[in-house]
């Protein structure tokens, strides 16, 4: 594939640029196998040179992920990922960062560190495997459980409501949310080729399966038999349609959504809600992000992309007004200015 | 204007400002100590706020204090028990017992006097009509009163002319120490370029107070420190929270680095961050983040993309550090963590200063985590120590705490300017593009560090993590003799920075009866103590170390030779216990004071007499 990077160099990549030597060792079958294969195909497409890219992890079975992505990449401590991402980029804001995290390492431990990261609007990536379950530590619940699931350690099944990412995102200030499935190859990479465009910090909920804890979590929104009724696609400008005969579509009905079929009552595609992802006004794109089985199909693709300054422009910005109209050019400068005396 | 008064001269002196929170007695303190410079003296300062930010007017707990230790020797400390207390009411004097000794002149604003402010203050009688203050000088000057006197044509109402009687006060010491008070004017013009008036009625005022001690004859004489015997060069006055600032900058600049700081707001380390986010025009990059993890976490970060990173915090914040300095341990990055020292544990005395986070220092962290540990000596040393530590940290790949104190922090001394250029070079080992033979864990022979491969760098590509690896390939390990090997390897990394610094001095005689060992902010104040034994020719000696974790090469020879080892600290024992751990063939004795005040030197040549003994 053939890209320019920033100075306009032809960089040409390929998915084995970002093959790593190191033995892959999640679970077979695991969802995570999947989403490597998508990161490959996407880096070769960030216009950027391999040494430009930086993978930066917390702890968990997806935080393994930089050790298997040959780039620059830094494999953390639990939930920190988001904090130690954000120094990478303002030290060097030329590099590509991509966070990787889980359920539990981001909404949990480092829960505080990716709301902050999402509301300042660092331009970072971040992936947020969601896997509904403790898989590292072999079948915890985690945060994005459902109420009443038997795991380790909830043994009567927990009695707590889960955070839905989306509106976690939305809700820290979040400018652009998009939600993939792990074997959706395709979807996923055109998602993260739309992450990697944004300006800003782009958060992608992975629905990813996890073989041994949580098998089939999300089986009422991937498996065959039910994914074309119970997901809907969001395009920017185009009516969000669903269904196996794609009759079936969401309307706003007042001030909340509902699921209407064409042909019935009336209904034809110009009542369907066209999507927009621009909207600044969070409103629809929570209610998007909300949408649950078996009353709503779940929302896939980019929910929320609206544009705003990042954090780490603003910060070059500022840096150089500043230093282009400071007489201080150096510490010397600044030791030397102000109150001082000599002594002769 | 003409002193007529009898003139004294004095070796060193210590006047301490003191009145309610808006009655401006940090710029009256400022303003001396700028006249101090100016008058060739050493010295040193120190702010006393009050722990409360709008604290009831008039009571104790509203008192703000600022003191000036000035002298012709060499002024090691802020100084303790003051010879001059300015009182502007009466909590003023109540909050300040405890540092006057007999014959402290108290200039006190007589007119502050009323039932209403004695009730306030928590005086039942009132002590200037008792025997409260028999031992001192109180002057009774009528501070308000003379000061509306002074600006009464300037047509202002009452409360903006009173906005001025620090200057009346200002005035009288101004006076007491034989000073020219037109060497005011500078900053009076300066502050308010655009306020003529304010100009006037502060040059006023501050002459109204000068000319009042002056006719009213108020002091039997005055005093004249003559000027200090100091290298010649330019100085400035600098607090140790600035200084530790500044000293990274200039660390940054010697070593072609960035700076990062990844910090979050705490008492009294938040001085730090404030200071290096003003310097967006030197490029230096700091970062309030949204709480102390992600302030040492954030700093790794930049760490590891090549910037010289610091964080900042105070004992709490250090423990909530506690994981993420375990894994820029095991990164092996280059990391600066600055600890201003307050009283703990737990919240416990924010505002008070305390050197009780050495323990955590050295070994607060979940398995075998070696660092380097420095402790900084007085504020301008914060300068040098902060320098140092980001010349260790990026020449060794390792993190390094630096121990400051919340006194050094907030007080001030003076720095003889140095060029950054007359510092030390720091190079770190930063490889190249395609650097042959690179391996992420393959050591400098010497140094035992490894190579700094930043992002961006064409052909390093590699992964470090917060799991074991393979020393060398820096592959993930669980080989059990390699994790035995790399544990070995960090210990020994830190061990030979001791081939890297200065070897531990000694002030006196090297086989002296007694030696006086400190760390961190008590030098001065020791320093003081054994400079005064030694002059009446008492056999002591003192070894202040600086370098903590490793120790120096020579400290087993230092401890030598000594009939008795007094470790004098402000926490319960604790560089004591590391040097019977480290240096158990010595008998140490100890002498501690956790009551988030410094030590006075009358306590400490008690001490030290009595173990002469």
């Amino acid at each position: 594939m053939e890209n320019t990077n920033l100075n306009n160099q032809v960089v040409n990549l390929t998915k084995e640029d970002f093959v790593c030597d190191q033995i892959v060792k999640w679970c077979p079958g695991c969802g995570d196998h999947a989403i490597l294969k998508v990161l490959q195909d996407v880096f070769p497409q960030l216009g950027k040179r391999k040494e430009d890219i930086c993978v930066v992890s917390g702890i968990g079975c997806s935080s393994r992920f930089p050790h298997y992505m040959n780039t620059y990449g830094f494999h953390s401590i639990h939930g920190r990922a988001c904090a130690i991402a954000t120094g990478v980029k303002l030290a060097n804001p030329n590099l590509s960062v991509w966070i990787v995290s889980g359920d539990g390492d981001c909404t949990a431990i480092g829960g505080n560190h990716f709301i902050h990261a999402v509301r300042r609007n660092m331009d970072m990536n971040l992936l947020l495997f969601n896997n509904r379950i403790y898989g590292m530590t072999k079948g915890q619940f985690s945060p994005c459980t459902f109420r009443g699931t038997v795991t380790k350690t909830s043994p009567q099944g927990t009695y707590e409501d889960p955070f839905n990412v989306g509106e976690l995102v939305i809700g820290a200030g979040g400018k652009f949310f998009a939600r993939g499935v792990d074997v959706n190859t395709k979807e996923l990479t055109d998602i993260c080729l739309r992450a990697k465009n944004h300006d800003g910090m782009s958060v992608i909920e992975v629905l990813q399966n996890c073989m041994i804890f949580s098998n089939g979590v999300h089986e009422n929104i991937t498996g065959k038999d039910v994914r074309d009724d119970m997901q809907v696609k969001c395009e920017h400008g185009k009516p969000l349609i669903f269904g196996k005969e794609r009759n079936k579509g969401l309307r706003l009905n007042g001030n909340k959504l509902e699921v209407v079929t064409i042909g019935e009552n009336g209904i034809t595609e110009k009542d369907i809600l066209v999507h927009d992802e621009k909207e600044e006004n969070t409103g629809i794109h929570m209610m998007l992000a909300h949408m649950m089985p078996p009353a709503f199909p779940v929302a896939i693709g980019v929910i929320r992309n609206v544009e705003a300054p990042t954090y780490d422009d603003c910060l070059t910005d500022v840096i150089e007004r500043e230093s282009a109209k400071s007489n201080i050019k150096t510490v010397d400068d600044l030791l030397n200015s102000g109150t001082t005396w000599d002594i002769k | 204007m003409a002193n007529r008064s009898k003139v004294v001269e004095l070796e060193h002196v210590v006047i301490r400002f003191a009145g309610d929170s808006g009655d401006g007695m940090q710029l009256t303190g400022n303003l001396f100590s700028d006249s101090t410079a100016l008058a060739g003296n050493d010295f040193a300062t120190f702010p006393d706020y009050p722990g409360e930010i709008r604290p009831p007017q008039g009571t104790v707990s509203g008192v703000s204090g600022f003191q000036v230790h000035f002298g012709h020797k060499p002024v090691h400390t802020t100084g303790d028990l003051c010879d001059v207390l300015v009182a502007m009411n009466p909590a003023s004097i109540k909050a300040n017992m405890r540092w006057l000794k007999p014959g402290t002149t108290i200039i006190f604003d007589v007119d502050s006097m009323n039932d209403k402010a004695l009730e306030k203050a928590g005086y039942t009688t009132d002590p200037t009509q008792d025997d409260t203050l028999s031992q001192y000088k109180v002057v009774k000057a009528p501070i308000t009163s003379m000061t509306l006197e002074a600006l009464k044509d300037f047509g202002w109402d009452r409360k903006a002319m009173l906005k001025s009687k620090n200057m009346f006060a200002l005035g009288i010491v101004m006076y007491l120490f034989n000073r020219d008070i037109t060497m005011l004017n500078a900053y009076f013009n300066n502050k308010f370029k655009n306020k003529p008036d304010v100009i006037k009625a502060n040059q006023t005022v501050v002459a109204a107070g000068y000319s009042y001690a002056d006719t009213m004859e108020i002091f039997a004489n005055t005093y004249r420190i003559e000027p200090a015997n100091l290298a010649k060069g330019k100085y400035r006055d600098i607090t140790g929270n600035v200084a530790t600032a500044w000293g990274l900058m200039a660390a940054a600049e010697r070593s072609g680095r960035q700076i990062f700081c990844g910090s979050y707001p705490i008492t009294p380390a938040t001085d730090i961050l404030a200071e290096l986010v003003k310097y967006k025009n030197l490029k230096v990059k700091a970062f309030q983040a949204e709480d102390e993890i992600a302030g040492i976490c954030s700093s790794l970060g930049a760490s590891f993309a090549g910037c010289l990173a610091v964080t900042t915090t105070s004992g709490p914040g250090l423990s909530l550090k506690s994981e993420a300095l375990g894994l820029a341990v095991m990164t092996e990055l280059p990391l600066v963590v600055v600890d201003v020292q307050r009283g703990g544990p737990s919240t416990g005395l924010p505002t008070k200063s305390e050197q009780s986070d050495l323990m955590q220092a050295l070994y607060g962290r979940n398995g075998d985590a070696p660092l380097i540990v420095l402790a900084a000596r007085s504020s301008a040393d914060c300068f040098y120590s902060a320098y140092e530590a980001a010349k260790l940290a990026m020449e060794h790949m390792t993190p390094v705490i630096l121990l400051t104190e919340g006194a050094l922090g907030n007080g001030s001394e003076i720095l003889r300017i140095p060029r950054v250029a007359d510092l030390p070079a720091i190079v770190p080992p930063i490889a190249k593009d395609n650097e042959p033979g690179y391996q992420p864990y393959k050591r400098d022979e010497e140094k035992l560090s490894r190579m700094w491969a930043i992002p961006g760098t064409e052909g390093l590509r590699h992964r470090i993590s917060g799991l074991e690896k393979a020393n060398g390939s820096g592959n993930l390990s669980l080989d059990p003799k390699n994790h035995q090997l790399m544990t070995e390897l960090r210990e020994e990394k830190v061990q030979r920075v001791a081939n890297f610094i200065p070897e531990q001095e000694i002030v006196g005689d090297p086989n002296a009866d007694l030696l006086v060992v400190s760390w961190g902010g008590t030098y001065g104040v020791v320093l003081s103590v054994v400079e005064k034994m030694l002059e009446e020719g008492k056999s002591v000696a003192h070894a202040h170390f600086r370098h903590i974790m490793p120790l120096p090469k020579n400290t087993a020879k230092v401890l030598s030779g000594h009939k008795k080892i007094l470790v004098c600290e402000n926490n319960n024992g604790q560089f004591v216990n590391y040097l019977r751990e480290k240096m158990p063939d010595f008998k140490y004795e100890q002498y501690n004071k956790i009551q988030g005040l410094p030590f006075l030197t009358a306590e400490l040549e008690n001490k030290f007499n009595d173990l002469l003994k």
